[in-house]
């Protein structure tokens, strides 16, 4: 595949199609500057202060946009709140669909034929296999992502994080959580883990 | 089209294999095939369903083998071929045809991050008549198009509820073979998990889909 890669490019940048620097710049861009730092930065700013969670659960597009993430895979987003009875888990079962501006690229447990197919149809035995076990009376909801509306779930924010500051639960965010793979863990789970 | 990449409900795929500390590309030849990907698809020769409907003609067992990112590079090869950027020779030879004329690239690095930053609109602001409300009955409709679609097999003929109305959207099934954008109301639909999956589904689950009007039917 390196080197099929290799030989297109360097066609389409002879051709003068696809200029190198280009490519460098989209790279580093989804290496370095966009990835579910964003989505955490947005879930503490929703934590930690009601009137933006409010705005987030109306027009999550326009709230996310106050904190410098737009654009590309991110243009019509919708945001899930969990709570202790309702679980939301994100998927795409058509293609791989998912959030780039608040998450990044997805991974590939997410891009994989496993995960699209039993997300849908076994949702709990599928949180079982990443360890989050959830009680009968939890209702479950999934999020096919068949359009190009992006889903961003909002997690409950763990017991014993009065006293953090907001960059502070920000680290505590993770991307599973925020594709509602998991639950953040308190900063004490999360010590021991 | 009714291809393998219609996955939802499927059993038999195995476990889901996760990887701790997962870097954003495995390998350099993943960073370019995307990276390739993006600033071809910024000439806008072809749209974001016609994009997804090339991966959906991979032949079924080939998807199912192919990583994602040799799946984009396959895309990329062949939506070249088929508007005319580039020839199959050329992509065989890997070298320009003699005496062809040098283009002037898609996308510049200065204009990469207001691309990204900007994104791309697929609602339409245009009046089109809203034919379902929020809370709704609705049957999505029992179709099997040879072409691209986005309303899966498993939701096929099932009754839901519209749970949400999104707003005017581009409709894939006729964009992607550039049939137009065909602009309607799309919703979000609630699916309980046993009208989908029957009484084995936990009562209280349930699956939502974003659905076009052409996808629905009132019950």
């Amino acid at each position: 595949m390196a080197l099929r890669v290799k030989a297109l490019e360097s066609l389409l940048v002879e051709k003068g199609i696809v200029d190198p620097a280009a490519l460098d710049a989209l790279i580093d861009t989804y290496e370095h500057k966009i990835g579910p730092r964003n989505g955490a930065r947005v879930v503490a700013r929703a934590w930690t202060d009601p009137a933006f969670k409010q705005r987030l659960l109306t027009n999550a597009t326009a709230a996310i946009a106050e904190l410098g993430f737009s654009g590309a895979q991110g243009e019509h987003m919708v945001a899930l709140a969990n709570t202790p009875k309702v679980h939301n888990l994100v998927v795409c079962t058509l293609c791989s669909c998912y959030p780039w501006s608040v998450l990044g690229l997805p991974p590939v447990w997410y891009k994989s034929a496993p995960y699209r197919s039993r997300a849908v149809i076994d949702p709990r035995g599928v949180l079982r296999e990443f360890g989050l076990e959830l009680a009968e009376d939890v209702e479950v909801r999934v999020w096919d992502s068949t359009a190009e509306v992006r889903y961003l779930v909002l997690p409950e924010c763990p017991a014993g994080t009065e006293m953090l500051t907001e960059d502070e639960l920000a680290a505590l965010v993770t991307r599973d959580s925020m594709v509602g793979v998991a639950k953040v863990a308190s900063p004490a789970e999360g010590a021991r883990a | 089209m009714n291809s393998v990449h219609d996955l939802g409900g499927m059993h038999g795929m195995g476990p889901i294999e996760y990887e701790k500390n997962e870097p954003v590309f495995h390998s350099p030849w993943e960073a370019h095939s995307f990276a390739l990907n993006m600033a071809v698809r910024a000439g806008r020769k072809w749209n974001i369903d016609a994009g997804r409907h090339e991966i959906e003609l991979i032949a079924a067992p080939e998807y199912l083998r192919m990583s994602y990112y040799e799946k984009w590079v396959a895309r990329l090869e062949s939506l070249l071929v088929k508007t005319g950027l580039v020839t199959k020779t050329e992509i065989e030879t890997g070298k320009p045809a003699p005496g062809s004329p040098k283009a002037a690239p898609f996308i510049t690095a200065d204009k990469v991050p207001a691309m990204l930053r900007t994104g791309a609109l697929a609602s339409r602001d245009v009046a089109v008549e809203q034919r379902f409300q929020v809370g709704q009955r609705v049957r999505a409709r029992n179709i099997n198009p040879e072409g691209h679609t986005r309303l899966p097999r498993y939701a096929r003929g099932k009754i839901g509820i519209v749970d949400r109305h999104h707003g005017v959207y581009v409709f894939p099934d006729t964009n992607a073979h550039f049939r137009g954008e065909n602009p309607q109301n799309l919703y979000s639909v609630r699916f309980a998990a046993r009208e989908l999956w029957g009484d084995e589904a936990s009562p209280r689950d349930s699956v939502y889909l974003d659905m076009w009007d052409d996808y629905l039917e009132p019950v």
